[in-house]
Protein backbone atom coordinates (compact mmCIF):
# COMPACT_ATOMS: atom_id res chain seq x y z
CA UNK A 1 0.00 0.00 0.00
CA UNK A 2 1.32 3.78 -0.82
CA UNK A 3 -0.83 5.17 2.30
CA UNK A 4 1.43 6.96 4.67
CA UNK A 5 2.18 4.78 7.75
CA UNK A 6 0.28 6.55 10.92
CA UNK A 7 -2.50 4.87 13.58
CA UNK A 8 -4.67 7.77 11.96
CA UNK A 9 -7.08 7.49 8.97
CA UNK A 10 -8.55 10.93 9.30
CA UNK A 11 -7.59 14.33 10.96
CA UNK A 12 -9.96 17.09 10.82
CA UNK A 13 -9.38 20.22 12.30
CA UNK A 14 -11.21 23.11 12.56
CA UNK A 15 -13.70 22.28 9.82
CA UNK A 16 -15.99 24.65 8.86
CA UNK A 17 -18.76 24.71 6.03
CA UNK A 18 -21.21 27.14 5.03
CA UNK A 19 -23.69 27.22 2.64
CA UNK A 20 -24.47 30.60 1.96
CA UNK A 21 -25.67 31.83 5.48
CA UNK A 22 -26.15 28.35 6.52
CA UNK A 23 -23.31 26.86 8.56
CA UNK A 24 -23.91 22.80 8.22
CA UNK A 25 -20.37 22.40 9.89
CA UNK A 26 -19.13 24.58 12.57
CA UNK A 27 -15.77 24.43 13.35
CA UNK A 28 -15.18 20.53 13.85
CA UNK A 29 -12.15 19.22 15.07
CA UNK A 30 -11.88 15.48 15.91
CA UNK A 31 -9.40 11.94 14.26
CA UNK A 32 -10.74 8.77 13.06
CA UNK A 33 -8.19 6.01 14.27
CA UNK A 34 -7.55 3.29 11.38
CA UNK A 35 -9.22 -0.41 11.49
CA UNK A 36 -11.70 1.00 14.02
CA UNK A 37 -15.56 1.01 12.77
CA UNK A 38 -17.00 4.25 13.97
CA UNK A 39 -20.78 5.31 14.56
CA UNK A 40 -21.50 9.09 12.72
CA UNK A 41 -24.59 9.79 14.12
CA UNK A 42 -27.05 12.68 14.60
CA UNK A 43 -29.80 13.91 13.33
CA UNK A 44 -31.39 15.16 10.62
CA UNK A 45 -29.95 17.53 9.06
CA UNK A 46 -27.25 17.69 11.97
CA UNK A 47 -24.33 17.67 8.70
CA UNK A 48 -23.27 13.90 8.94
CA UNK A 49 -23.54 13.95 4.66
CA UNK A 50 -21.74 16.67 4.50
CA UNK A 51 -18.95 15.84 6.90
CA UNK A 52 -18.50 12.74 4.69
CA UNK A 53 -18.84 14.74 1.97
CA UNK A 54 -15.91 16.83 2.57
CA UNK A 55 -13.86 13.62 3.70
CA UNK A 56 -14.26 12.21 0.56
CA UNK A 57 -13.44 15.46 -1.92
CA UNK A 58 -17.11 16.14 -2.88
CA UNK A 59 -17.10 19.49 -1.11
CA UNK A 60 -14.86 22.37 -0.06
CA UNK A 61 -14.37 23.19 2.76
CA UNK A 62 -14.77 26.95 3.87
CA UNK A 63 -12.85 27.07 6.10
CA UNK A 64 -10.34 24.35 8.39
CA UNK A 65 -7.89 21.34 7.26
CA UNK A 66 -8.90 17.54 7.00
CA UNK A 67 -6.54 14.90 6.17
CA UNK A 68 -7.35 11.63 4.35
CA UNK A 69 -4.53 9.04 5.02
CA UNK A 70 -2.24 12.15 5.61
CA UNK A 71 -3.38 14.26 2.54
CA UNK A 72 -6.35 16.55 1.54
CA UNK A 73 -8.81 13.90 -0.59
CA UNK A 74 -9.50 16.97 -2.80
CA UNK A 75 -8.55 15.89 -6.52
CA UNK A 76 -5.96 13.62 -4.70
CA UNK A 77 -5.89 9.88 -6.71
CA UNK A 78 -3.99 8.25 -4.58
CA UNK A 79 -6.14 9.02 -1.35
CA UNK A 80 -9.53 8.68 -3.03
CA UNK A 81 -8.88 5.36 -4.60
CA UNK A 82 -8.96 4.27 -0.49
CA UNK A 83 -11.78 5.32 -0.43
CA UNK A 84 -15.27 4.07 -0.90
CA UNK A 85 -18.66 6.34 0.00
CA UNK A 86 -21.79 4.54 -0.03
CA UNK A 87 -24.66 6.81 -0.60
CA UNK A 88 -28.29 6.74 0.41
CA UNK A 89 -29.04 7.47 -3.46
CA UNK A 90 -26.48 6.50 -5.64
CA UNK A 91 -26.74 7.56 -9.14
CA UNK A 92 -25.62 5.06 -11.47
CA UNK A 93 -25.97 5.42 -15.45
CA UNK A 94 -29.44 5.50 -17.04
CA UNK A 95 -28.04 1.76 -19.04
CA UNK A 96 -26.48 0.39 -16.01
CA UNK A 97 -27.92 -3.01 -14.57
CA UNK A 98 -26.00 -4.58 -11.24
CA UNK A 99 -23.93 -6.67 -12.99
CA UNK A 100 -22.64 -3.78 -14.93
CA UNK A 101 -22.13 -2.10 -11.52
CA UNK A 102 -19.80 -4.87 -9.92
CA UNK A 103 -18.05 -5.24 -13.24
CA UNK A 104 -16.54 -1.98 -13.03
CA UNK A 105 -15.94 -2.03 -9.70
CA UNK A 106 -12.82 -3.63 -9.85
CA UNK A 107 -11.88 -0.12 -11.65
CA UNK A 108 -12.15 2.03 -8.62
CA UNK A 109 -11.14 -0.28 -5.76
CA UNK A 110 -7.58 -2.32 -5.52
CA UNK A 111 -9.49 -4.76 -3.14
CA UNK A 112 -12.41 -5.67 -4.98
CA UNK A 113 -12.78 -8.90 -4.23
CA UNK A 114 -15.57 -10.54 -7.15
CA UNK A 115 -16.22 -13.86 -4.72
CA UNK A 116 -17.56 -11.94 -2.19
CA UNK A 117 -19.68 -9.71 -4.07
CA UNK A 118 -21.27 -12.68 -5.65
CA UNK A 119 -21.59 -14.33 -2.59
CA UNK A 120 -23.58 -10.89 -1.18
CA UNK A 121 -25.69 -10.73 -4.35
CA UNK A 122 -26.84 -14.73 -3.51
CA UNK A 123 -27.67 -13.35 -0.01
CA UNK A 124 -29.43 -10.40 -1.10
CA UNK A 125 -31.00 -12.28 -3.73
CA UNK A 126 -30.14 -9.06 -6.08
CA UNK A 127 -31.55 -9.75 -9.68
CA UNK A 128 -28.24 -8.57 -11.54
CA UNK A 129 -29.79 -8.63 -15.11
CA UNK A 130 -32.49 -5.92 -14.08
CA UNK A 131 -31.67 -2.13 -15.27
CA UNK A 132 -31.04 -0.58 -12.24
CA UNK A 133 -34.12 2.04 -12.82
CA UNK A 134 -36.33 -1.02 -12.57
CA UNK A 135 -34.53 -2.36 -8.76
CA UNK A 136 -36.88 -1.83 -5.61
CA UNK A 137 -35.74 0.54 -3.13
CA UNK A 138 -34.40 -2.28 -0.93
CA UNK A 139 -32.78 -3.67 -3.94
CA UNK A 140 -31.03 -0.18 -5.22
CA UNK A 141 -29.81 -0.23 -1.80
CA UNK A 142 -28.48 -3.62 -1.42
CA UNK A 143 -25.86 -2.91 -4.62
CA UNK A 144 -24.74 -0.02 -2.80
CA UNK A 145 -23.91 -2.31 0.34
CA UNK A 146 -22.21 -4.67 -1.64
CA UNK A 147 -19.93 -2.72 -3.69
CA UNK A 148 -18.93 -0.60 -0.23
CA UNK A 149 -18.03 -4.79 1.35
CA UNK A 150 -16.73 -6.01 -1.32
CA UNK A 151 -14.32 -2.96 -2.27
CA UNK A 152 -12.96 -3.53 1.09
CA UNK A 153 -11.40 -0.35 0.32
CA UNK A 154 -9.04 1.02 3.59
CA UNK A 155 -11.85 4.22 4.33
CA UNK A 156 -15.06 2.88 3.72
CA UNK A 157 -18.03 5.06 4.38
CA UNK A 158 -21.94 3.71 4.34
CA UNK A 159 -24.20 6.77 4.74
CA UNK A 160 -27.89 5.28 5.95
CA UNK A 161 -26.69 2.97 3.32
CA UNK A 162 -30.20 0.64 4.18
CA UNK A 163 -32.88 2.76 2.69
CA UNK A 164 -35.50 0.04 2.40
CA UNK A 165 -34.00 -2.92 3.36
CA UNK A 166 -35.82 -5.20 5.12
CA UNK A 167 -34.78 -7.10 9.12
CA UNK A 168 -33.64 -9.45 7.38
CA UNK A 169 -31.31 -7.71 4.49
CA UNK A 170 -30.43 -5.45 7.37
CA UNK A 171 -29.45 -8.36 9.28
CA UNK A 172 -27.49 -9.77 6.48
CA UNK A 173 -25.33 -6.56 6.10
CA UNK A 174 -24.15 -6.25 9.97
CA UNK A 175 -23.88 -10.48 9.85
CA UNK A 176 -20.69 -9.66 6.40
CA UNK A 177 -19.81 -6.52 8.03
CA UNK A 178 -18.50 -8.11 10.96
CA UNK A 179 -17.33 -11.33 9.57
CA UNK A 180 -15.43 -9.47 6.50
CA UNK A 181 -14.04 -6.98 9.13
CA UNK A 182 -12.85 -8.88 11.07
CA UNK A 183 -10.80 -11.41 8.69
CA UNK A 184 -9.50 -7.59 6.98
CA UNK A 185 -9.44 -5.05 9.45
CA UNK A 186 -10.89 -1.58 7.63
CA UNK A 187 -11.53 2.07 8.54
CA UNK A 188 -15.09 2.08 8.58
CA UNK A 189 -17.25 4.80 9.33
CA UNK A 190 -21.55 4.00 9.45
CA UNK A 191 -24.17 6.83 9.38
CA UNK A 192 -27.80 5.73 10.69
CA UNK A 193 -30.44 6.35 12.20
CA UNK A 194 -30.98 2.66 13.33
CA UNK A 195 -28.63 3.22 16.43
CA UNK A 196 -30.10 0.29 18.09
CA UNK A 197 -29.05 -2.06 15.43
CA UNK A 198 -25.76 -1.01 14.82
CA UNK A 199 -24.67 0.16 18.30
CA UNK A 200 -22.87 -3.19 18.84
CA UNK A 201 -20.98 -3.34 15.90
CA UNK A 202 -19.64 -0.07 17.15
CA UNK A 203 -16.31 0.75 18.09
CA UNK A 204 -16.11 4.50 18.68
CA UNK A 205 -19.06 7.16 18.93
CA UNK A 206 -19.43 10.61 17.02
CA UNK A 207 -22.36 12.29 17.19
CA UNK A 208 -23.00 15.33 15.39
CA UNK A 209 -25.67 18.02 16.43
CA UNK A 210 -26.18 21.22 14.21
CA UNK A 211 -22.73 20.66 12.69
CA UNK A 212 -21.17 20.56 16.07
CA UNK A 213 -19.25 17.33 17.68
CA UNK A 214 -21.37 16.55 20.79
CA UNK A 215 -19.63 13.20 21.28
CA UNK A 216 -16.66 11.50 20.24
CA UNK A 217 -16.26 8.59 22.28
CA UNK A 218 -15.49 4.74 22.67
CA UNK A 219 -18.35 2.96 22.58
CA UNK A 220 -18.36 0.95 25.85
CA UNK A 221 -17.13 3.63 27.88
CA UNK A 222 -20.44 5.59 26.63
CA UNK A 223 -22.25 2.38 27.33
CA UNK A 224 -21.30 1.85 31.07
CA UNK A 225 -21.42 5.45 32.27
CA UNK A 226 -25.02 6.79 31.58
CA UNK A 227 -27.85 5.49 34.15
CA UNK A 228 -31.47 7.04 34.88
CA UNK A 229 -31.85 7.41 38.38
CA UNK A 230 -35.45 7.10 39.52
CA UNK A 231 -37.63 7.51 42.95
CA UNK A 232 -38.47 10.48 45.12
CA UNK A 233 -38.05 13.39 43.89
CA UNK A 234 -36.45 14.96 46.55
CA UNK A 235 -33.95 12.25 46.94
CA UNK A 236 -33.12 12.69 42.98
CA UNK A 237 -32.80 15.95 43.38
CA UNK A 238 -30.11 15.99 46.03
CA UNK A 239 -28.54 13.20 44.38
CA UNK A 240 -28.04 14.59 41.05
CA UNK A 241 -26.89 17.84 42.49
CA UNK A 242 -23.59 18.50 40.58
CA UNK A 243 -23.83 15.64 38.10
CA UNK A 244 -23.98 15.89 34.42
CA UNK A 245 -27.60 15.72 34.04
CA UNK A 246 -28.67 14.71 30.45
CA UNK A 247 -32.45 14.82 30.58
CA UNK A 248 -35.48 15.27 33.78
CA UNK A 249 -38.89 13.67 33.74
CA UNK A 250 -41.39 13.42 36.37
CA UNK A 251 -44.53 12.63 37.55
CA UNK A 252 -46.33 13.70 40.60
CA UNK A 253 -43.93 13.20 43.49
CA UNK A 254 -41.73 11.00 41.70
CA UNK A 255 -38.80 12.39 39.80
CA UNK A 256 -36.82 10.34 36.66
CA UNK A 257 -33.47 11.85 36.24
CA UNK A 258 -30.52 10.68 33.62
CA UNK A 259 -26.92 11.49 34.20
CA UNK A 260 -23.60 10.67 32.93
CA UNK A 261 -20.22 9.34 34.32
CA UNK A 262 -21.50 7.09 37.30
CA UNK A 263 -18.54 5.41 38.95
CA UNK A 264 -19.55 1.79 40.94
CA UNK A 265 -19.28 3.55 44.40
CA UNK A 266 -21.60 6.26 43.23
CA UNK A 267 -24.15 3.59 41.99
CA UNK A 268 -23.78 1.95 45.15
CA UNK A 269 -24.57 5.08 47.20
CA UNK A 270 -27.92 5.95 44.64
CA UNK A 271 -28.85 2.47 45.97
CA UNK A 272 -28.37 3.21 49.20
CA UNK A 273 -30.04 6.44 49.22
CA UNK A 274 -33.20 4.51 47.98
CA UNK A 275 -33.05 4.87 44.59
CA UNK A 276 -33.59 3.22 41.38
CA UNK A 277 -31.16 3.00 38.92
CA UNK A 278 -31.54 1.58 35.21
CA UNK A 279 -29.50 1.22 32.41
CA UNK A 280 -29.43 3.63 29.50
CA UNK A 281 -29.01 2.48 25.76
CA UNK A 282 -26.92 4.18 23.63
CA UNK A 283 -30.14 4.97 20.98
CA UNK A 284 -32.13 6.32 24.14
CA UNK A 285 -28.88 8.55 25.13
CA UNK A 286 -28.08 9.93 22.35
CA UNK A 287 -31.70 10.75 21.61
CA UNK A 288 -31.84 12.55 25.10
CA UNK A 289 -28.52 14.11 24.09
CA UNK A 290 -29.50 15.32 20.99
CA UNK A 291 -33.37 16.44 21.99
CA UNK A 292 -31.73 18.40 25.21
CA UNK A 293 -29.34 20.75 23.11
CA UNK A 294 -32.12 21.83 20.95
CA UNK A 295 -34.74 22.39 23.46
CA UNK A 296 -32.44 24.80 25.41
CA UNK A 297 -32.20 26.99 22.09
CA UNK A 298 -35.52 27.01 21.05
CA UNK A 299 -37.99 28.62 23.23
CA UNK A 300 -40.37 26.09 24.63
CA UNK A 301 -43.09 26.81 23.33
CA UNK A 302 -42.33 26.17 19.98
CA UNK A 303 -41.22 23.08 18.51
CA UNK A 304 -37.06 23.17 17.26
CA UNK A 305 -36.82 25.12 13.98
CA UNK A 306 -37.08 23.11 10.55
CA UNK A 307 -33.95 21.67 9.49
CA UNK A 308 -32.46 22.93 5.84
CA UNK A 309 -31.16 20.42 3.83
CA UNK A 310 -27.52 21.27 3.65
CA UNK A 311 -26.96 18.92 0.02
CA UNK A 312 -26.98 21.36 -2.30
CA UNK A 313 -25.07 20.33 -5.06
CA UNK A 314 -25.39 16.47 -5.15
CA UNK A 315 -21.59 14.99 -6.94
CA UNK A 316 -21.95 11.76 -8.51
CA UNK A 317 -18.99 9.52 -7.16
CA UNK A 318 -19.17 7.49 -10.34
CA UNK A 319 -18.62 10.32 -12.36
CA UNK A 320 -16.23 12.13 -9.75
CA UNK A 321 -13.79 9.31 -10.12
CA UNK A 322 -13.80 8.64 -13.77
CA UNK B 1 -27.10 -12.43 25.86
CA UNK B 2 -25.88 -9.07 24.83
CA UNK B 3 -27.98 -6.25 27.07
CA UNK B 4 -28.10 -2.75 27.07
CA UNK B 5 -26.48 -0.09 29.91
CA UNK B 6 -23.62 -2.60 30.34
CA UNK B 7 -20.08 -2.55 28.66
CA UNK B 8 -20.00 -5.37 26.28
CA UNK B 9 -16.39 -5.94 27.63
CA UNK B 10 -17.42 -6.35 30.95
CA UNK B 11 -20.57 -8.30 29.63
CA UNK B 12 -18.27 -11.10 27.63
CA UNK B 13 -15.65 -11.42 30.51
CA UNK B 14 -18.22 -12.57 32.78
CA UNK B 15 -19.86 -14.61 30.49
CA UNK B 16 -16.42 -16.80 30.06
CA UNK B 17 -16.56 -16.76 33.78
CA UNK B 18 -19.57 -18.05 34.52
CA UNK B 19 -19.09 -20.83 31.48
CA UNK B 20 -15.92 -21.73 33.69
CA UNK B 21 -17.52 -21.71 36.93
CA UNK B 22 -20.10 -23.78 35.30
CA UNK B 23 -17.87 -26.08 33.96
CA UNK B 24 -18.49 -25.88 30.46
CA UNK B 25 -15.01 -24.93 29.60
CA UNK B 26 -12.60 -26.75 32.03
CA UNK B 27 -9.18 -26.05 33.15
CA UNK B 28 -6.59 -25.90 30.26
CA UNK B 29 -9.11 -26.47 27.41
CA UNK B 30 -9.80 -23.42 24.83
CA UNK B 31 -12.35 -20.70 24.81
CA UNK B 32 -13.49 -19.14 21.53
CA UNK B 33 -11.79 -16.90 19.78
CA UNK B 34 -12.23 -13.08 19.61
CA UNK B 35 -13.94 -13.29 16.08
CA UNK B 36 -15.99 -16.33 17.02
CA UNK B 37 -17.39 -14.28 19.94
CA UNK B 38 -17.62 -11.36 17.60
CA UNK B 39 -19.42 -13.47 15.24
CA UNK B 40 -21.68 -14.62 17.78
CA UNK B 41 -22.77 -12.17 19.90
CA UNK B 42 -22.88 -9.84 16.65
CA UNK B 43 -20.75 -7.11 18.51
CA UNK B 44 -17.92 -5.50 17.38
CA UNK B 45 -14.17 -7.82 17.22
CA UNK B 46 -12.05 -5.04 18.96
CA UNK B 47 -14.53 -4.71 22.20
CA UNK B 48 -15.10 -9.23 22.13
CA UNK B 49 -10.73 -8.99 22.61
CA UNK B 50 -11.54 -6.39 25.59
CA UNK B 51 -13.21 -8.96 27.60
CA UNK B 52 -10.88 -11.88 26.72
CA UNK B 53 -7.80 -9.51 27.38
CA UNK B 54 -8.91 -8.44 30.83
CA UNK B 55 -9.43 -12.25 31.96
CA UNK B 56 -5.89 -12.58 30.42
CA UNK B 57 -4.70 -9.71 32.90
CA UNK B 58 -6.57 -11.29 35.97
CA UNK B 59 -4.40 -14.83 35.26
CA UNK B 60 -7.81 -16.38 34.03
CA UNK B 61 -6.76 -17.17 30.60
CA UNK B 62 -3.70 -17.68 29.41
CA UNK B 63 -2.13 -17.64 25.46
CA UNK B 64 -0.12 -20.15 23.96
CA UNK B 65 1.08 -18.50 20.75
CA UNK B 66 -0.13 -19.44 17.53
CA UNK B 67 -3.06 -21.89 18.66
CA UNK B 68 -5.44 -19.34 21.14
CA UNK B 69 -6.68 -18.58 24.42
CA UNK B 70 -7.05 -21.22 27.09
CA UNK B 71 -8.34 -21.33 30.93
CA UNK B 72 -5.28 -21.61 33.12
CA UNK B 73 -5.84 -23.93 36.38
CA UNK B 74 -6.71 -22.96 39.14
CA UNK B 75 -9.03 -20.54 37.68
CA UNK B 76 -12.36 -22.01 39.03
CA UNK B 77 -11.59 -21.99 42.46
CA UNK B 78 -10.14 -18.73 41.80
CA UNK B 79 -13.12 -17.36 40.69
CA UNK B 80 -15.65 -18.94 42.93
CA UNK B 81 -14.15 -17.07 45.72
CA UNK B 82 -14.12 -14.05 44.13
CA UNK B 83 -17.50 -14.64 43.28
CA UNK B 84 -18.25 -15.21 46.94
CA UNK B 85 -17.09 -12.46 47.95
CA UNK B 86 -19.59 -10.64 45.55
CA UNK B 87 -22.31 -12.60 46.11
CA UNK B 88 -21.88 -11.41 49.76
CA UNK B 89 -21.80 -7.61 49.29
CA UNK B 90 -24.68 -8.22 46.27
CA UNK B 91 -27.34 -9.91 47.81
CA UNK B 92 -26.69 -10.54 51.41
CA UNK B 93 -26.10 -6.99 52.26
CA UNK B 94 -29.58 -5.69 50.62
CA UNK B 95 -31.39 -8.35 52.37
CA UNK B 96 -30.34 -7.63 55.75
CA UNK B 97 -31.04 -3.91 54.87
CA UNK B 98 -34.25 -4.83 53.69
CA UNK B 99 -35.13 -7.25 56.16
CA UNK B 100 -34.52 -4.44 58.81
CA UNK B 101 -37.11 -1.92 57.36
CA UNK B 102 -39.52 -4.72 57.29
CA UNK B 103 -38.33 -5.30 61.30
CA UNK B 104 -37.40 -8.91 60.30
CA UNK B 105 -34.44 -9.64 62.65
CA UNK B 106 -31.21 -11.57 61.03
CA UNK B 107 -31.85 -14.21 63.19
CA UNK B 108 -35.84 -14.69 61.91
CA UNK B 109 -34.11 -13.76 58.26
CA UNK B 110 -31.61 -17.51 59.45
CA UNK B 111 -34.69 -19.34 60.25
CA UNK B 112 -36.61 -18.10 57.17
CA UNK B 113 -33.31 -19.83 54.55
CA UNK B 114 -33.57 -22.81 56.56
CA UNK B 115 -37.23 -23.10 56.38
CA UNK B 116 -36.91 -22.34 52.92
CA UNK B 117 -34.30 -24.76 52.02
CA UNK B 118 -36.33 -27.60 54.29
CA UNK B 119 -39.42 -26.61 52.05
CA UNK B 120 -36.96 -26.75 49.04
CA UNK B 121 -35.82 -30.60 49.98
CA UNK B 122 -39.47 -31.57 50.18
CA UNK B 123 -40.65 -30.24 46.78
CA UNK B 124 -37.59 -31.89 45.17
CA UNK B 125 -38.11 -35.37 47.06
CA UNK B 126 -41.82 -35.66 46.47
Amino acid sequence: MTLTDTDTAVRVVGLTKKFGTFTAIDDVSFTVERNKIYGLLGRNGAGKTTLMQLLTGQQFATSGTLDVFGASPVENARVLQSVCFIKESQKYPDSFRADHVFASAPWFFANWDAAFAARLVDDFRLPLKRPIKKLSRGQLSAVGVIVGLASRAPLTFFDEPYLGLDAVARQIFYDRLLEDYAEHPRTVILSTHLIDEVSNLLEHVLVIDEGRILMDQDADELRGTASTVVGKKTDVDAFVAGRDVISRDGIGGLASVTVGGLGEAERAAARAAGLELSPVSLQQLIVQRTTSTTATTASPASPASPTIDPTVTKIDAWSARS
Amino acid sequence: MIEAGKPIFVQIAEQIENDIIDGVIEEESPVPSTNEFAAFHRINPATAGKGVNRLVEDGILYKRRGIGMFVATGARERLVGVRTEQFRAKFVGPLLSEAATLGITPEQVASMINEYNVTDRKASTS
